[in-house]
């Protein structure tokens, strides 16, 4: 694994996600922002995939579940060539391809239409579970959020999984511990989130969802059990970006020009501090 | 003509007849004894999933496994693979347009004994609601038979309503021939045209010839077709014989009555009366006493035939 590489693209991914909330004047910076590495991670480290053939049937599949983080999921597309990264800018936009929420009809490298919070882990248990009937041997990725674990559905889709044990199946749970209305223990509490996936019979390891080092050993993990896993990562809703950060308000709102100027300087200058010390 | 059979026995084992040629797989969600998917459960044990008393994950992850290339099955009683999981099949489902078979049993008041929340009388209008969804509501074994066959090959979600109760047969089955977005003519008449789907048709079969002994010609449509609606032969009925009645076990909001009025309304504006259940939940009691209790009789067919007649007169 180069580190510095992934990085250096979970920045990039960053710095996508403010263009395009930027451009969209809409759209869900920080749980996005959250993910960035988990996504880096996963599209230059580990998933076999093929941005000149993106519906190659044996292909490693990637499901956002929490599909408003979609601007995290196209910044990476983008970077690993999927599709132009000037297209970012037309996230939202009216006759964009880069829909508000993951639209597998016309994006390029997007799995399953997602948005409606708890139905693409089980749609990622779908998938799952065609490679175990063809006895393929790609693996399925999924990233929930931690609100999302209020859905029933989650679940449901738990209990499946782990009945057909789908081992092949690994959830990353983008655990930053915001939600719109506020702290997700105030809202609607879903913890112990780890617990209960153990006590629905998953693999469970809880690790720093924004350390690389740990992203890998969990995604190495994952590979190595006879169950299904769930990686409950520790995250920072805004991670990145000084004045998004752990801030319950940049869930779902753009920044202004000048906060986007800044947003953009600072992860410029995280840029060029690793590049400086490569 | 005399021989009685369940429309969703009829579709467990058109899923079992056509397991050998066509590559799919079938999930349940507890009820494969009651959607008959066990008679194909029986024969395709690896091909059959159960997935729980979770309708909605059942959906999603019927998607799931259409997004890698695989024909799916997903089947439940009507009140929850349309109602449940509506928004699971709204999203998951019909937005990418996947390629999943939603075999829906249990339809309409014909239900019985189970009572209300079990006869779901809104899954028509729900399903119609949904871009892009193919809506099909067979009337008998036969046409069944030719439903999951149309289904099969088709490309993108269907949904399709069955019956607990045994009904008639009306067709035969080395003639028969079903296409998605055509009814058919069963009788040929002047004075009216009844428009029935799946149980309603048979009985319309006897209102027709109660209509006959009165010396009303009245013509019979079979819609199992219901999205897409055949607008060509809807529009040749209003055009010919000026006043139509639907016939549907369903809500008269939003199911066959409703789709009848708004192709007649823009194009050739006729009378239309629409019989169904009239904006009521239904109740426990024999599947047979419920129909007349409700009016799915040939009498009450005949006389609501006669209704439309006097409306086209005004």
């Amino acid at each position: 694994m180069d580190k510095t590489k992934l990085k250096q693209a979970a920045l990039e991914i960053r710095k996508g996600i403010v263009t395009e909330v930027f451009s969209a004047s809409s759209g869900h910076p920080g749980g996005s922002l959250s993910i960035a590495d988990i996504l880096a991670y996963l599209f230059f480290e580990e998933m076999n995939v093929n941005p000149e053939n993106p519906e190659d049937p044996d292909r490693d599949r990637f499901v956002l579940s929490k599909g408003h983080a979609a601007p995290a999921l196209y910044a990476t597309l983008a970077l690993r060539g999927y599709f132009p990264t000037e297209l970012l800018k037309t996230f939202r936009h009216k006759d964009s391809i880069l829909q508000g929420h993951p639209d597998m009809k016309h994006i390029p490298g997007v799995d399953m239409s997602s948005g409606s919070l708890g139905q693409g882990i089980s749609a990622a248990c779908g998938m799952a579970l065609s490679a175990k009937i063809s006895e393929k041997k790609y693996r399925v990725w999924a990233i929930l959020g931690d609100g999302e674990c209020e859905e029933g559905q989650v679940w449901e889709a738990a209990m499946f999984a782990s009945h057909y044990g789908l081992n092949n199946l690994c959830a990353f749970v983008d655990f930053n511990g915001l939600q719109i209305d506020g702290p997700i223990a105030e809202v609607m509490n879903p913890t112990p989130i780890d617990e209960k996936f153990k006590a629905f019979g998953w693999n469970v390891i809880v690790i720093d969802g924004n350390d690389l080092d740990q992203i890998d050993m969990a995604a190495k993990n994952a590979k190595l059990s006879s169950k299904p896993t769930a990686v409950i990562c520790k995250t920072v809703k805004g991670k990145g970006v000084s004045y998004m950060e752990n801030q319950c308000g940049w869930h779902g709102k753009a920044p202004n020009a000048e906060q986007y100027e800044q947003a953009m300087k600072e992860l410029e200058e995280a840029q060029n501090a690793l590049k400086v010390n490569a | 003509m005399s021989e009685k059979t369940a429309t969703r026995e009829a579709y467990g084992k058109a899923l079992a007849e056509f397991a050998k040629d066509y590559d799919f797989v079938v999930l349940d969600a507890d009820l494969a004894e009651a959607t008959k998917t066990g008679i194909f459960k029986k024969e395709y044990p690896s091909r059959f999933f159960d997935c729980g008393i979770a309708e909605g994950n059942m959906m999603s992850v019927a998607a799931g496994i259409a997004t890698t290339g695989k024909t799916v099955f997903a089947s439940s009683f009507a009140m929850f693979a349309a109602g449940r999981a509506f928004e699971q099949v709204r999203n998951s489902i019909g937005y990418p347009h996947l390629n999943v078979k939603i075999g829906a049993t249990h339809a309409g008041i014909s239900v019985g004994e189970d009572g209300a929340t079990h006869q779901c009388n809104e899954d028509i209008a729900l399903m119609r609601s949904i871009p892009g969804m193919v809506v099909l509501n067979p009337a008998d074994a036969v046409e069944t038979r030719a439903v999951v066959k149309a289904a099969i090959e088709h490309k993108g979600p269907v949904y399709m309503r069955f019956g607990r109760l045994a009904v008639e047969s009306i067709f035969d089955k080395e003639s028969f021939k079903f296409e998605i977005g055509k009814g058919q003519v069963l009788t040929e008449g002047t004075d009216v045209t009844i428009i029935a789907t799946g149980l309603a048709t048979s009985i319309s079969v006897e209102a027709v010839k109660l209509l006959k002994e009165q010396g009303i010609s009245a013509r019979l449509v079979n819609m199992a077709s219901i999205k897409p609606i055949d607008k060509e032969l809807v529009l040749d009925s209003a055009a010919k014989t000026g006043a139509i009645l639907t016939v549907e076990e369903h809500t008269v909001i939003g199911g066959l009555g409703s789709a009848v009025c708004e192709t007649v309304c823009e194009a050739c504006p006729v009378p239309v009366v629409r019989h169904g259940m009239n904006d009521v939940f239904g109740k426990s009691g024999k599947a047979t006493d419920l129909l007349v209790e409700f009016g799915f009789t040939p009498e009450v067919i005949a006389q609501k035939a006669k209704q439309a007649i006097d409306a086209k007169k005004k």
